[in-house]
């Protein structure tokens, strides 16, 4: 083993250490957070397509009476 | 089930334990006699490297779990698990030869059986997930992956059993069975630092479980609103439910 080294010398080697630490952490993070992001997007795409499917629904059920309506008189 | 649950304070309460154990590592536990300000990199190294460990082999009991019952979340939990600890044991190498570097002065010493078993471990658990996106049917992926999570996971701690019987060349066993051992404050500092990066682990493990459910809810529901609309899945490694 080598003698202790100095402070201004260990210094660096300690932050680089704590440093690759904090990025792994941080990129599994934003990693998650795209995936979040996907995952809101997809959920925004649903929920137009179950608006417009039951817009398309009360429509239909509309043509619907008023065809019944027609016809009965 | 809902892996959203209790996230936050978990989360908050990670966050308070790793503060502390990152304050305690500078401010309270003393300069080491041998090695200096360099011997710090100690509270960051060992308590990720026994988290990665411990990752791969909760993976391995999730997995023992998943052939017991065949219930395909076991094998989604084993998945997670031994994600992020790949993770974990590549941050275990990393700053393990920055500490190789400043203490030896080389980045990687061959002949030592601690640093060389790790690497073989990590290899190992590296071709977990190519071994899952080479299987294309599902049932039969989980099945695989939970045996190669079983013995994976069986092979962790004879290894490590292995490697503290080994004679050492320079790297120093952190709980020597005679003689020696840390002092007090050191290893306070070292519990809480080991305690963080625990909580840390179950975080995350946590909050990747709690996307992948919302992912699938998710596709479910695409399938039940869209139909025949919906595109093909694409081929991956990830388990689906």
């Amino acid at each position: 083993m080598l003698p202790a080294l100095p402070l201004d010398e260990a210094g660096p080697y300690v932050a680089a250490a704590y440093l690759v630490f904090f990025a792994l952490v941080l990129i599994y993070v934003a990693i998650m957070a795209a995936k979040l992001g996907r995952i809101e997007r997809d959920l925004t795409e649903l929920t137009e397509l179950a608006e417009r499917r039951e817009a398309d629904e009360t429509a239909a059920d509309q043509h619907e009476h008023e065809r019944v309506g027609a016809t009965r008189e | 089930m809902t892996y959203g649950k209790g996230l936050r304070p978990l989360a908050a309460l990670t966050a308070l334990t790793l503060t502390a154990a990152f304050a305690l590592v500078f401010f309270f536990a003393p300069l080491d006699a041998d090695q200096g300000f360099v011997q710090k990199i100690f509270y960051v190294h060992v308590p990720i490297g026994i988290v990665a460990l411990v990752g791969f082999m909760a993976g391995g009991v999730f997995a023992i779990q998943h052939l017991r019952t065949r219930d395909p979340r076991h094998d989604l939990r084993s998945y997670v698990a031994i994600h992020i600890a790949i993770v974990l044991a590549l941050g275990t190498l990393v700053t393990g030869s920055i500490w190789a570097k400043a203490s030896w002065g080389s980045w990687w010493v061959w002949q030592e059986p601690m640093l060389v078993s790790f690497l073989i471990v990590f290899l190992l658990y590296a071709c977990y997930t190519p071994l899952r996106f080479s299987i294309e049917d599902k049932e039969r992926q989980a099945r695989y992956a939970s045996v190669f999570a079983i013995v994976a996971g069986a092979f962790v701690p004879l290894n490590f059993a292995a490697v503290r019987m080994a004679e050492a060349y320079i790297h120093p066993r952190t709980f020597a069975t005679t003689g020696g051992g840390i002092p007090g404050d050191m290893f306070l500092t070292f519990l809480v630092a080991l305690a963080g990066i625990g909580l840390l682990f179950v975080t995350l493990w946590k909050y990747e479980m709690a996307s992948k459910n919302a992912t699938f809810k998710l596709r479910a529901l695409r399938r039940t609103l869209a139909g025949d609309e919906l595109a093909p899945a694409r081929r991956s490694a990830a388990p689906t439910l």
